[in-house]
């Protein structure tokens, strides 16, 4: 059920345009699944307007965190806020991604690309709180996007790191890592965040390997509660292409149902 | 406690305050959230015959204080309105409006007759201001002849009461507000959308996949209020103001202007909440003002 709260931040963390805020937020923390988002309202004033989708980045105890990046000027007032800020945050919105008992023991790939790692951190905790094996990768353009690094080792996954330039980690695009590790590694599941590119060529490469995927969508939001119809994306299922809405009926889609914007 | 019920001659309404057409989905969406008959009524999203698939995304754009969209009437059709939705809704106790969509005025009055076997609608309002599905968003309340003819086809097709939408996007609104009336309109809704272009300069694209949209939000209120005002002193039907509605003082401030009850729309999508916190703000500003019924304040702008 969605919930309306005033939730104060416990804790910020800041690495150039990339922040991590945890607020306090016992309700919406215990009902909160992976890939699940918050709409958070990040100004007081009519200005900007809009609430911001933001993933639901990991729950701990009674509270939540939000991993995001800086790419305009609501992230941008988001992470101005301090220890003691309230947040009005709506939430848990949207379907998660599917956690299915037979992936116990199995071997889960997990992918994030820069702010997409957002999700699966959280992701990443439950498929292992069910028992299955994440593998999680993780790539962004140079080292420096690559800010939760330390967090993933700590977790103690097996994980792994790619950078565009090389600066740490396998060089090369995260896709190219994920495609070589599959030559040995046989994941029952894939799910993947990140830049639409990523995302499309992860489905190409699942599709090649037999594997399925779920990925989790970007896109920028009216209203979150699936009553604008802003967000609305074509969408594949049943047989039937229409526009879906992100919000609602996702973000996490399955593989198959996504058509991809390749521009 | 200050009597809210307003009313429209053709309706009574508990409270002034009516949920907008598509931003309030087909009302469901909001049940888990709060009880809907502490509306004074709702619009449900616009409908046409069929299904309609919508325009090609994004279809939002935000501007300072204003959101732009391009929706482009996404929807059920009234098949399935009339099947899956309207049974639910039909219980309420609280005004359920059907918003009404036509490619031409043979379908405005195909979904008005259709709408018209059922029981549970309060009113129509015809949607002939949506500057989202037409080239260069045109729409039939562009012209007092185009207003007139819908108004009068739909009026013979059903004999539920009708509220006629209107655009913001005119030269001379009273003109189109008695064409409305002479037409056969119960009333008016003013306004819908301003017809609106966001650029991203970068790739010196539209901002929106349609290109155009409309802009709504507290951006255009002062815009709407002008139009309300102008428009409610020279028609007789009561007017229903709109635009940038965000609190029980922009709500008020619609019905000094002139409108005898307000939609309260993209607040919604911002606080899913507005319309239930507007009422209650309503009330109290009544009570702390010594007014003891609210429809005493509607049309009394000192000028």
């Amino acid at each position: 059920m969605l919930l309306d709260r005033k939730a104060r931040i416990t804790k910020t963390e800041n690495w150039g345009s990339y922040f991590l805020i945890s607020l306090a937020t016992p309700d919406i923390a215990r009902q909160s699944q992976p890939g699940q988002f918050l709409m958070i309202k990040v100004s007081s004033s009519l200005q900007p307007l809009l609430r911001r989708p933001l993933s639901i980045h990991n729950r701990s105890g009674q509270e939540i965190e939000i991993f995001f990046q800086v790419t305009g000027e609501g992230t941008r007032l988001l992470g101005q806020k301090s220890p003691g800020d309230l947040l009005d945050i709506l939430g848990p919105c949207g379907h998660g991604f599917s956690l299915k008992p037979e992936f116990k023991g199995k071997e889960i790939f997990c992918i994030g690309g820069g702010r997409g790692l957002a999700p699966v951190y959280f992701l990443a905790r439950e498929l292992q709180t069910g028992g299955a094996r994440p593998i999680i990768f993780y790539g962004g353009q140079t080292l420096s996007d690559l800010p939760l690094k330390s967090r993933l080792e700590e977790a103690g996954w097996t994980t792994n790191f790619s950078t565009d330039d090389g600066s740490f980690g396998f060089r090369g695009l995260v896709t190219q890592l994920v495609e070589k590790e599959l030559k040995g590694r046989k994941p029952a599941f894939l799910f993947g965040c990140g830049p639409e590119a990523m995302m499309a060529r992860l489905a190409e490469i699942c599709q090649a390997a037999r594997l399925p995927a779920e990925f989790s969508l970007e896109s920028n939001m009216g209203c979150g509660l699936g009553v604008c119809w802003g967000c609305a994306r074509k969408i594949r299922k049943d047989g039937k292409t229409g526009y879906l809405r992100i919000c609602q009926d996702g973000p996490v889609f399955p593989a198959e149902e996504i058509i991809w914007d390749r521009d | 406690m200050a009597d809210l019920s307003v009313d429209l001659g053709f309706l009574k309404l508990k409270n002034p305050v009516i949920a907008a057409s598509g931003t309030f989905g087909y009302g469901l969406e909001f049940q888990p959230l709060y009880d809907l008959n502490l509306l004074g009524g709702f619009v449900v999203k616009g409908l046409y015959f069929g299904p309609r698939e919508g325009n090609p995304p994004p279809r939002l754009a935000e501007t300072p204080c204003g959101l732009i969209n391009s929706i482009g009437l996404q929807g059920i059709g009234v098949e399935a309105f009339c099947r899956e939705v309207l049974p639910p809704l039909a219980s309420l106790k609280t005004a359920l409006i059907a918003n009404i969509c036509g490619e031409d005025e043979d379908e405005y009055a195909r979904v008005a007759e259709y709408l018209s076997q059922y029981k549970g609608l309060a009113a129509l309002e015809l949607n002939i201001s949506c500057p989202n599905v037409r080239e260069g968003g045109k729409c039939p309340a562009q012209g007092t002849e185009a207003t007139y003819r819908t108004v009068k086809r739909v009026r013979q097709a059903s004999s539920l009461p009708l509220i006629t939408k209107l655009s913001p996007n005119v030269t001379d609104i009273i003109s189109i507000a008695l064409a409305a009336e002479e037409a056969g309109s119960q009333a008016i809704s003013l306004v819908n959308t301003f017809l609106a272009l966001a650029i991203d300069l970068e790739t010196r694209k539209p901002k929106l996949g349609h290109v155009l949209g409309g802009l709504s939000g507290p951006a255009i209120k002062p815009l709407a209020l002008r139009m309300v005002f102008e428009a409610s002193r020279k028609i007789k039907i009561p007017v229903i103001g709109l635009g940038g509605i965000f609190s029980a003082q922009d709500a008020l401030e619609f019905m000094v202007a002139g409108a005898s009850a307000v939609e309260v729309g993209t607040a919604n999508f911002v606080n899913p909440y507005a319309c239930p916190e507007i009422i209650k703000g309503m009330e109290n500003w009544a009570d702390q003002n010594g007014i003891k019924r609210i429809n005493e304040i509607v049309g009394t702008l000192r000028v």
